[in-house]
């Protein structure tokens, strides 16, 4: 009887440190790790990406931002959000607010569907609902109304919320596990650039500090000498470590985006942004 | 159609900042299709012409070489508030575009 008592008491500790943490407290927690990595950083900078850490850059990027080769993509993303489909209808009909300054909000838990939802996605399914086609979700005319969409939200704080239910849950969960598991030839997580490493160099380029980094997509990216969505910097991500890349909008990279979006909760969006 | 020439211009004294961002896919013509194989035929700018109130103040010879959607930022001197800068480009298949904007 003792043996049991004792045993339920066990189980119920072990039950305590399993609920480990909230993603509240995973969010002060990371906030807190980049305050000691980068004492003299203020939390509202992470949002120019590794720009807040290198100040050489910083100063090269700000001339890039005088005229940023992102305008040719937001000049795009405007005449594509304001025709309208073959039906007459337009994307202002399919989101809140007409779709004007809504980027803060996304990705969501969707308790509908069960699933995390992004602007991509649903950019999509307006499309489709109208009776358009879909989008390819990496580049192109994607990432110039997502661009267009970010830029009339620029200045609101990301506001993302895990709803009460287990399923949202499981999808943070499930985003946070895919940040810190190691994949690919090298063997590396997301976090073992982007935390553990962060502000160090890799080759000739400085790694950026994980906080702030969906505040400024979809980007311009000298690399790519073009604009690209969060996935298809993830998709680059799971490249460079030599692991075979999951398609945009998989289950997985929303999952990862809503984990890593909510980490910059309360940080402003200041997409689209112009990097390396 | 609206043209795809972006100018941003600041007058600093006499001299105007002209700052221009130009969308053009400047195919070199050695480049190949990925899918097909087959070589994508050259499509570039090879002359950016500059006008200050109508009057060429600056003539660029380009080619291939240069980088898609390209940016070019220069100064005019003496120039003064009212002044009508002029942008255009001419590409090997003939093609134009120009724009212009007007100092403050």
């Amino acid at each position: 009887m003792m043996q049991k008592i004792i045993l339920l008491a066990l189980g119920g500790m072990l039950a305590i440190g399993i609920a480990w943490a909230t993603p509240e407290d995973d969010r002060l927690a990371f906030i807190d790790y980049h305050k000691k990595r980068f004492p003299d950083v203020a939390v509202e900078d992470y949002v120019n990406g590794v720009y807040a850490i290198d100040k050489a850059a910083y100063e090269q990027w700000e001339q890039i931002e005088e005229f940023a080769p992102y305008e040719l993509a937001l000049s795009e993303g405007e005449e594509l959000f304001k025709t309208p489909f073959a039906n007459g209808k337009t994307f202002a009909d399919c989101f809140p607010n007409g779709g004007v300054g809504i980027r803060q909000n996304y990705p969501y838990f969707d308790t509908e569907t069960g699933q995390v939802k992004t602007l991509e996605l649903e950019i999509n399914e307006c499309r489709e609902k109208n009776g358009e086609k879909p989008f390819s979700y990496k580049k192109g005319k994607m990432a110039s109304l997502s661009a267009y969409m970010a830029y009339t939200s620029r200045g609101n704080k990301l506001n993302i919320v895990i709803p009460d239910d287990p399923r949202a849950l499981e999808a943070y969960e499930k985003g946070k596990e895919y940040y810190y598991s190691k994949r690919g030839q090298l063997n590396f997580s997301c976090a073992d650039c982007h935390i553990k490493n962060s502000g160090m160099m890799i080759r000739a380029d400085k790694l950026s500090p994980a906080l702030g980094h969906p505040t400024h997509f979809p980007v311009y990216r000298s690399k790519w000498d073009d604009m690209g969505t969060l996935h298809r910097r993830f998709d680059g991500c799971n490249k460079q470590v030599r692991a075979t890349p999951l398609p945009a909008q998989s289950e997985e990279y929303r999952n990862l985006e809503y984990f890593l979006t909510y980490m910059s909760t309360g940080m402003v969006v200041n997409g689209p942004g112009a990097r390396k | 159609m609206a043209s795809n020439i972006k100018i941003k211009a600041q007058l600093k004294g006499d001299t105007a900042e002209v700052k221009t961002l130009m969308k053009h896919e400047m195919e070199t013509g050695t480049r190949k299709d990925s899918k097909t194989g087959e070589t994508v035929p050259a499509h570039y700018i090879t002359e950016v012409k500059c006008l200050l109130n109508g009057k060429e103040v600056m003539t660029a010879n380009w080619g291939p070489a240069i980088s898609k959607n390209p940016y070019l930022a220069f100064e005019i001197a003496g120039a003064k508030a009212g002044d009508v800068v002029t942008i255009s480009w001419v590409d090997n298949k003939g093609e134009t575009d120009s724009a212009e904007t007007t100092l403050g």
